[in-house]
């Protein structure tokens, strides 16, 4: 909220605030025995402002959702504390009151739009159903509800109106929940990691959305995210929430360029950012673990994980110290959280040098189709690549852009209609899906070292310690199932079952993404590690750029099963790029303020059943040329400097020119 | 690749700090589990020590004390021919239980093979073996084991046979359909990555996994295994008389009952009601544990 917005704010006599949370406290009961997710949790949301919490998972952000709405689980329960909305307290309501304050005064927009809708419904009958609890008759809810989602910029909403939830695309299924959660016009508006499972560029699209209407509606918005650079875009204040404490609280700005908590200075430096790539060293990690739900730490919940905890911090927690205007954090050392050790050295020798270059695999004219349905799905169009031996290359695009087909033709998982087919590993997104839960880490690392590298006996258990102690597990993991195991464990143990062949190349497919951002930053250290040891290649998967520019020295875009552009990283991060590239670019928020000129992509990847004319990008392009030769010519992959190729009728000097203004990159 | 980049020391202790217990250390805390457990228990124990057990020959007719309502002599009274039905309901649970036991590990064996073939391999054994498995449901099972056992001729392993081949498809399906959750997951992808053979992959790395729904399913076989055995005897196509068998002794004094000799057929009933229900009531918690 701006001073002059306030000061209207207080000129309407609108002096409570919307939501006041003081000394809250959540307790679950599990097993007869009591745990406590919330803690001592006070924070306030002004009127039309928009608070974010943002915290990794297990740090009780959707419990303080639930506990707003009193949706908190059969075995939980607020033990203590006040919750204040509007004025009215919820805990204190009886059913009617309740009903009421969900229907009208609260909504919530869930992580998984496709949830959130019933599959049996038309999508028209469930908005309108809103406006009928609100007392409307059906036609007038009907046109209400058309008119809604004209509001969240569903183009044709009429049509829409008619479609079940699982004809429509997740994003076009948020904005309808979005639809249904402001048709109730809500004083307060929670949205739980609403971005979440959602593409880079539809994530764009929706939280340009909630900004806007957030404005026209002039509601109070709650924003739960794990994602730092999604809250730093969309709040105003942002609390930062560990182990269901609220560490650190701040106006956004202020508090990612200048974090007084131990923790948030640790969470900052786990993500690559500005353009931070893995020769320029290691990214800090935040050794250890959440404390276990139901601990009893009498002091400072971080004080175990923190690297200048004292005596003081394992003793008594830290009051909410003020450290500046409306800033307070739960630190006793907040003074010195500006230059906090590192965690984790800096110091690499990666090997920059990759000059005599070896390839190890080639990909020429590449295509896999799929029939779906009685139709023939192009999943990849005449695929060209090389790999080189200890390169990473990495493969960016959105769902649907043939990234993980790809990586699936390569491993010849997939047959693919023509090309080549290598002998090589990969790590899966989620290890809990990669790894057999009935195995022990032994037998998972150890099969693999048996059938692939032919090891057995006393050999077999040398390379096994090895193995283990490269990816830093431990000798007493070994007898553990992966259920007894961390996210971060797991995927250690994927990569070591990954390593044990001895390959040449490892797949990569989103490693990370199903990871909490201080595990995500020491698998991207033991990756780039590994690498540099085995002079491994990979082919490295991921919808975080920021990721895969940490890790890419080569990187490849994809677009409806074809290359856009492929080159070095940094040329293909700095302009001039593919407008494609541009337009994903555009489209990742982050920390550290926004660029000035941003292009966006409107609607969804076409359906590779029926590819665009042309250029397969042309009906999404912000650049296409009036000449009309985008519609009809597909441009060939073309180099336009050493190295860096690029399949757009632009001319690169005319690409380099318009977009100039984002030549600084990130 | 000589620095320590976590501290991997901090990072196990997460590894069940939930304090989550194994599953059978869950079971024994389920008053139902305890009830249908301490039943089963009771009964096999009788199947296994009954003559031991039973204060009386199961056997021997005392022609003197026919039709004798329970009393402290004969807790359970005599029936027609005198014999005591307290020891006969306890020797009676040997055939049942045995017959039950083998035809339903019979089914399930055959059943999770087949499952796995199916659901793993799909394709045409798939197809064949679904159209098996709805021929069989539309199919009431007594009326199928009615049928062999007549074509074929009564034995305790004609029955052990039928009732299991019968199961087969039934459990084949449910095994199939754990498995095609199975087939969903990355590790698959990887053991065939490894170059693991089908035959591996089936049994080593899918069955595990689908073992905790092999277990429920060879609970709830069992009490319809039970049911089907008494419902043969009871016809006469079970065990053959003078052996103690609850459904044959039903079926042998059920005509008595409208002269108020009840206790012949109720007791031999009660035994049969409790061990379904037993087996039940310790299916449902291993359920429970399970899903939880």
């Amino acid at each position: 909220m701006t001073a002059t917005e306030a000061a209207a704010a207080d000129s309407l006599g609108e002096l409570t605030p919307m939501l006041e949370v003081e000394h809250l406290e959540v307790t679950h009961r599990v097993r007869g025995h009591d745990r406590r997710a919330l803690r001592d949790v006070s924070f306030q949301i002004g009127r039309r402002e928009s608070y974010g919490l943002v915290g990794e998972s297990g740090s009780g952000k959707s419990t303080v959702a639930l506990a707003l709405t009193r949706y908190l689980p059969r075995n939980g329960r607020v033990t203590g504390g006040r919750i204040s909305i509007s004025g009215q307290d919820p805990l204190a309501m009886d059913g009617a009151a309740l009903r009421e304050l969900r229907a009208r005064t609260v909504s919530m927009v869930y992580q998984e739009p496709g949830k959130a809708l019933n599959p049996s419904i038309r999508v028209g009958r469930q908005v309108a159903e809103v406006y009928e609890v609100a007392g409307l008759d059906g036609s007038v809810a009907q046109d209400k509800a058309e008119a809604m989602l004209r509001t969240v910029q569903i183009s044709d909403p009429g049509r829409v109106m008619g479609l079940y939830p699982h004809q429509i695309s997740g994003g076009m299924a948020q904005r309808v929940v979005i639809a249904m959660a402001l048709a109730a016009e809500p004083s307060l508006l929670i949205l739980d990691e609403p971005t979440t499972a959602l593409d880079a560029t539809v994530e764009a699209e929706v939280l340009d959305l909630v900004a806007a209407l957030r404005q026209d509606f002039a509601t109070s918005v709650l924003f739960i995210s794990h994602n730092l650079a999604v809250i730093a875009k969309m709040c105003d204040r942002v609390g930062v929430l560990y182990a269901g404490e609220l560490l650190e609280e701040g106006p956004a700005q202020q508090l990612f360029e200048e974090p007084r908590h131990p923790y948030t200075v640790g969470l900052l430096r786990c993500i690559p950012r500005r353009g931070q790539r893995k020769d320029a060293g290691r990214l800090d990690t935040i050794p250890g673990f959440l404390p276990s739900p139901g601990h009893t730490l009498p002091g400072c919940v971080f004080a175990p994980r923190c690297p200048i905890a004292e005596q003081r911090c394992r003793e008594a927690p830290p009051p909410a110290f003020p450290v500046g205007p409306a800033r307070t954090s739960r630190c006793y050392l907040h003074d010195a959280t500006a230059d906090l050790p590192r965690n984790t050295p800096v110091d690499v020798q990666l090997p920059s040098s990759r000059d005599a270059t070896e390839t190890v695999v080639t990909l020429r004219d590449v295509s896999k189709t799929f029939t779906h349905g009685g139709e023939s799905v192009r999943a990849l169009v005449g695929v060209n690549l090389s790999l080189e031996r200890g390169e990473t290359l990495g493969l960016v695009g959105e769902s649907g852009s043939g990234k993980t087909t790809l990586a699936r033709a390569l491993l010849g998982l997939i047959a693919p209609d023509d090309g080549s087919d290598v002998e090589l590993e990969i790590v899966f997104q989620n290890p809990d899906s990669a790894l057999n839960r009935r195995h022990t880490v032994r037998r998972l690392i150890s099969r693999p070292l048996a059938k692939l590298a032919g090891l057995s006996g006393a050999r077999l258990r040398e390379r096994l310690a090895d193995l283990i102690r490269s990816v830093r597990l431990e000798e007493r993991h070994l007898s553990l199932h992966p259920s007894q195991l961390s996210g971060g464990l797991k995927q250690r143990v994927a990569i070591a079952r990954a390593f044990a062949g001895g390959p040449r190349i490892v797949v990569c497919d989103e490693p990370t993404s199903a990871l909490d951002v201080s595990v995500q930053a020491a698998i991207l250290n033991l990756l780039a590690d590994l690498q540099s040891k085995e002079q491994v290649t990979y082919l490295f998967i991921s919808h975080d750029l920021g990721v895969v520019r940490y890790l890419s020295d080569r990187i490849a875009v994809l677009y409806l099963g074809k290359v856009m552009e492929l080159g070095p990283a940094e040329n293909v991060f700095a302009a001039p790029h593919h407008p494609y590239t541009e337009a994903l670019l555009s489209a990742v928020p982050s920390i550290d303020g926004q660029r000035a000129d941003r292009i966006r992509l409107h609607g969804e990847i076409p359906s590779a059943a029926n590819p665009p004319s042309g250029c397969v990008f042309h009906t999404r392009c912000p650049r296409r040329l009036s000449s009309g030769i985008c519609e009809t010519t597909e441009p060939p992959l073309e180099e336009v400097a050493p190295g860096h190729l690029m399949s757009c009728h632009i001319p690169i000097d005319q690409l380099t020119i318009v977009q100039r203004t984002e030549q600084d990159g990130d | 690749m000589t620095d320590v980049v976590t501290a991997p020391a901090a990072e196990v202790t997460v590894a069940h700090g939930r304090g989550e217990l194994p599953p059978w250390r869950l079971l024994l805390r389920r008053p139902t589990f305890i009830v249908g457990a301490a039943i089963l228990l009771l009964w096999v124990v009788c199947a296994v020590f009954g003559h031991a057990i039973a204060p009386q020959d199961p056997l021997a007719q005392q022609l003197l004390a026919t039709n004798k309502a329970p009393s402290a002599a004969h807790w359970f009274g005599t029936d027609q021919i005198g014999r005591d039905v307290f020891s006969r309901v306890i020797v009676g649970a040997r055939s049942i239980l045995l017959i039950a036991f083998f035809a339903t590990l019979l089914g399930t064996v055959a059943g999770t093979a087949l499952g796995l073939a199916m659901g793993y391999l799909g394709g045409a054994i798939d197809i064949v073996g679904g159209r098996i498995v709805e021929a069989v449901l539309a199919l009431p099972l007594v009326i199928v084991a009615f049928m062999f056992v007549v074509a074929i001729g009564s034995s305790p392993l004609t029955i052990i046979i039928v009732i299991g081949l019968v199961f087969t498809p039934l459990i084949a399906r449910t095994v199939r359909s754990a498995v095609l959750v199975e087939r969903q997951q990355d590790y698959l992808a990887s053991a065939r990555l490894v170059g693991e053979k089908r035959a591996y992959i089936m049994f080593v790395e899918v069955l595990p996994n689908v073992l905790p729904v092999v277990l429920v399913e060879f609970t709830v076989r069992l009490g319809y295994a039970i049911f089907t055995i008494a419902s043969l005897s009871f016809l006469g196509f079970g065990v053959q008389p003078p052996t103690p068998d609850w459904g044959a002794d039903i079926g042998a004094n059920y005509g008595v009952l409208p002269a108020g000799y009840w206790w012949m057929t109720l007791f031999p009933a009660l035994a049969i009601a409790s061990l379904v229900i037993a087996i039940n009531l310790v299916t449902d918690s291993i359920e429970q544990v399970l899903a939880s």
